[in-house]
């Protein structure tokens, strides 16, 4: 202890000699400025090219290329790693590239670039699987994520889509801390003609949770979607209480929530796993609903996620629109990755 | 999941001891450690590499210094590096100069945390003494307009009555105009979430900027954003050419490089950070801190001001004069944890000491965790006050009952009491050891302060 304190001073100091430098040093932002528009246009001259897909980028690399070796293994590990597909994941592909090429089954780019396709599928098909909501009544859908990813659209689709399957869906506006939430879920109700159970901003989710559930039971609801506030993964005291909103759940229903939907964002990048790793601790985790792909976010850290945790993708969102919401298909979603 | 860079750097250094300078040769794998540190914070992959060059050409030749591992001249030049990139010293303050109403557009991707900020940014404007008017400005997002309402009415400040069946720039024409004849001196606009691909709504959004000639627009970007963050910026940048940048939810564990890719392709620096969902979870940004945060060196200078504002003066004036007569007793120790608990969850301050990454991983289970200390408190909680003020009255009959109280058992009462009672002698011996033994004794002290 007493050196792991010595270490908290010397990284102080450390930190605070290098302050001062970092002042010593002004004179080198004020060069980098000089040239300024000059670096920025050049970055941003070079950046423009990320809109190349994935295999662009993995196509320039193998273009004519004979032979494969280790280098280009290791270039094609950091465009992996840039497309989202997360560190762990990408490791684990290049390991198993690198056992078919010392068995001689890569002999060009071409080769190369099939497999790695192939490999990517088996890793997202693997757990791959539709949400059967017939094998239980009321069928309880729990959503979950952290602020902003689009839990309440999702679930509007989601209600929009049950209903004209001709189920009765029940929604249940868990989210009583953000201003709002419980009327942005109502209107989504009322378009897809749907009740919506709710109280007070402020109140215990729990409490609705337990009315959404009664009400669901009492009305003969097929499904029961609940939505619960955006919280980020690190807030202990919140994760908490989604534990406690999922023993309510299953008290009032046995078996609920029979679906624990964790809902991610396409765009975020390698925090994604960090995400899913921890609600899947807490709040057991059975399937990942895919948002805002319709953006230039391929959504890459899904195959970090479903490869690390087994998680199935169930759903994609492609729009702001009620029907806007698709089955995962493992096969479509490799080709537009790459 | 992250191992700190400095750790990292110091392994690959660990065979080269002895070198005097930094060669192409020899920080070939660093720069490699460097370049994936980078990109497992997001950083996008051609401002990585741009980034690393440039370190390469600065280290080649450099002398180690004396006090310095090969591995920590790495990182102090990569830091370096890094903040003059995130415009450190550069001024990153809001440009309100303008004749009043000044304008404040918010714009960026869906759930970035726009109409959020907005409740934060005129709260902390109101603090500067401006008199902020919200705009909902959302008409497509149900209950957007609803939200910013209730934000106002949390905060008790005006927002604009807008309707979800007007058209945008109307609302804001109008909203303007409001402003300029009831006093209002700065206007923000909350505007609806949007890709930087959909050309409808982009061109609304120019729109707006030419009816209300906005002083700042800020773009609002989700720290959590991956290797998107470059299109879309750029996307926004060259459409809108924005002011500013403003990082959000920063209170996670996402390394937020996002930052670093959105400076290198837009130019625009980041001028505040969102820190939690309150309403007052709003800083101005501190290039270093974030800096520091990518490079996984731990946050001291967020903490010691965190601690700052937490700790409550006079009762750490109180305990001090306590612990000097050396009345420690288990009332003040209780105070002391509760004000330790406000500072946030236990895993979310050590990950803000740098070196405590990694032994929080060995620790693993070893450390109090958050359920641990409610039980302590619970136990305290069930003591009367005379036993709280001298815990030498606790006999057996009084521990079951204690236990009984604060539903523990007697083992836990029994731990609780031994540790404490460590911990004051320990406290005795630094205060003997007078003011130049308690620097030395500072290790000991730490882990006495707190008995479990």
């Amino acid at each position: 202890m007493i050196e792991e304190k010595k270490g908290f001073f010397r990284g102080l100091m450390d930190k605070l000699t290098g302050t001062e430098d970092i002042s010593v040093t002004q004179e080198k932002p004020v060069e980098v400025e000089e040239p300024g528009p000059g670096l920025f246009e050049r970055l941003k001259r070079g950046l423009s090219k990320t809109h190349d897909s994935l295999v662009g980028r993995i196509d320039t690399l193998l273009l004519g290329k004979k032979e494969i070796d280790a280098d280009t293994l290791e270039e094609l590990e950091e465009i992996l790693i840039t497309a989202d597909l997360g560190v762990s994941t990408t490791v684990d592909l290049i390991k198993t590239l690198e056992q078919k090429l010392k068995r001689n089954e890569l002999q060009d780019g071409e080769a190369l670039r099939a497999a790695l396709k192939g490999e990517i599928l088996s890793r997202i098909s693997r757990s791959a699987a539709p949400l059967d909501t017939g094998s239980a009544k009321p069928f309880v859908i729990m959503v979950i994520g952290v602020n902003g990813v689009g839990k309440t659209t999702t679930i509007g689709k989601l209600a929009a889509r049950y209903t004209a399957e001709g189920k009765k869906v029940l929604l249940a506006a868990g989210d009583t801390f953000r201003a709002a939430a419980a009327e942005q879920l109502q209107i989504w109700g009322e378009r897809a003609g749907v009740e919506v159970v709710r109280h007070q901003e402020g109140a215990d989710p729990s409490a609705v949770v337990f009315d959404g559930c009664k009400a669901a039971v009492a009305r003969d609801a097929d499904i029961l979607i609940i939505d619960t506030a955006g919280r980020l993964h690190t807030k202990v005291n919140l994760m908490e209480e989604l534990k406690k909103v999922r023993r309510v759940m299953g008290r009032e229903i046995p078996g609920a929530p029979h679906e624990t939907l964790l809902v991610l964002d396409a765009a975020t990048g390698q925090n994604a796993i960090s995400q899913a790793k921890i609600f899947k601790e807490t709040a057991d985790v059975t399937g990942i609903a895919l948002t805002k792909l319709d953006g230039t976010a391929k959504g890459g850290i899904v195959v970090a996620v479903s490869n690390e945790f087994g998680l199935p993708v169930r759903f994609i969102g492609v729009g702001e629109g009620v029907d806007d919401l698709r089955d995962f298909d493992p096969a479509e979603f490799v080709e537009a990755l790459f | 999941m992250f191992d700190a860079l400095s750790e990292k750097l110091d392994l690959v250094f660990k065979k080269l001891r002895g070198q005097g300078t930094l060669t192409e040769e020899n920080i070939k794998e660093a720069l490699r450690e460097v370049r994936l540190a980078l990109l497992e914070a997001d950083v996008n992959f051609k401002v990585v590499k741009d980034f690393v060059e440039r370190v390469r050409e600065r280290a080649v030749g450099t002398q180690v210094l004396q006090s310095l591992t090969p591995g920590q001249q790495v990182v102090k030049i990569v830091h370096d590096e890094l903040v003059a990139l995130m415009g450190g010293g550069e001024d990153n303050s809001l440009d309100l100069a303008a004749k009043p109403p000044v304008s404040i557009l918010m714009v960026g991707l869906q759930g970035a945390g726009k109409t959020t900020t907005c409740g934060k940014l005129a709260s902390w404007l109101k603090g500067q003494r401006r008199n902020p008017l919200l705009v909902p400005a959302d008409v497509y997002r149900p209950a957007a307009i609803e939200q910013l309402k209730t934000l106002g009415r949390q905060l008790s400040l005006p927002v604009y009555e807008s309707r979800a069946d007007q058209d945008p720039v109307d609302i804001c024409r109008e909203a303007l105009r409001h402003a300029d004849l009831n006093g209002y001196d700065t206007v923000i606009f909350d505007t609806a979430g949007r890709h930087q691909i959909d050309d409808f709504l982009m061109e609304e959004l120019a729109r707006i900027k030419a009816a209300v000639e906005p002083r700042e627009i800020l773009f609002v970007a989700d720290a959590m954003t991956g290797q998107e963050a470059v299109n879309v910026a750029s996307g926004f940048n060259d459409r809108l050419d924005i002011s500013g940048v403003v990082l959000t939810k920063l209170d996670g564990d996402a390394k937020g490089g996002a930052a670093l890719s959105i400076r290198a392709v837009t130019g625009k620096l980041v001028k505040f950070v969102g820190l939690g969902e309150k309403l007052d979870a709003l800083q101005v940004f501190h290039p270093d801190r974030l800096v520091s945060r990518i490079l996984g060196m731990g946050d001291v200078l967020t903490l010691v001001e965190k601690a700052q504002a937490t700790f409550d003066v006079k009762e750490a004036e109180r305990l001090q004069q306590k612990l000097k007569k050396s009345q420690f007793d288990l009332e003040d120790f209780r105070s002391q944890l509760q004000q330790f608990k406000k500072l946030g969850s236990i895993e979310s301050i050590m990950g803000m000491i740098p070196g405590m990454g990694k032994a929080m991983k060995q620790l693993q289970g070893a450390q109090p965790s958050e359920k641990e200390l409610k039980r302590v408190e619970a136990i305290i909680d069930s003591m009367t006050p005379s036993e709280r003020a001298d815990h030498a009255v606790i006999n057996g009959s009084r521990r079951l009952r204690i236990a009984k109280g604060s539903g523990t058992t007697v083992q836990e009462v029994n731990m609780l009491l031994k540790r404490f009672t460590e911990a004051q002698k320990m406290m005795k011996q630094l205060q003997k050891l007078g003011p130049k033994g308690l620097m030395r004794g500072m290790g000991g002290l730490g882990k006495g302060m707190l008995p479990f």
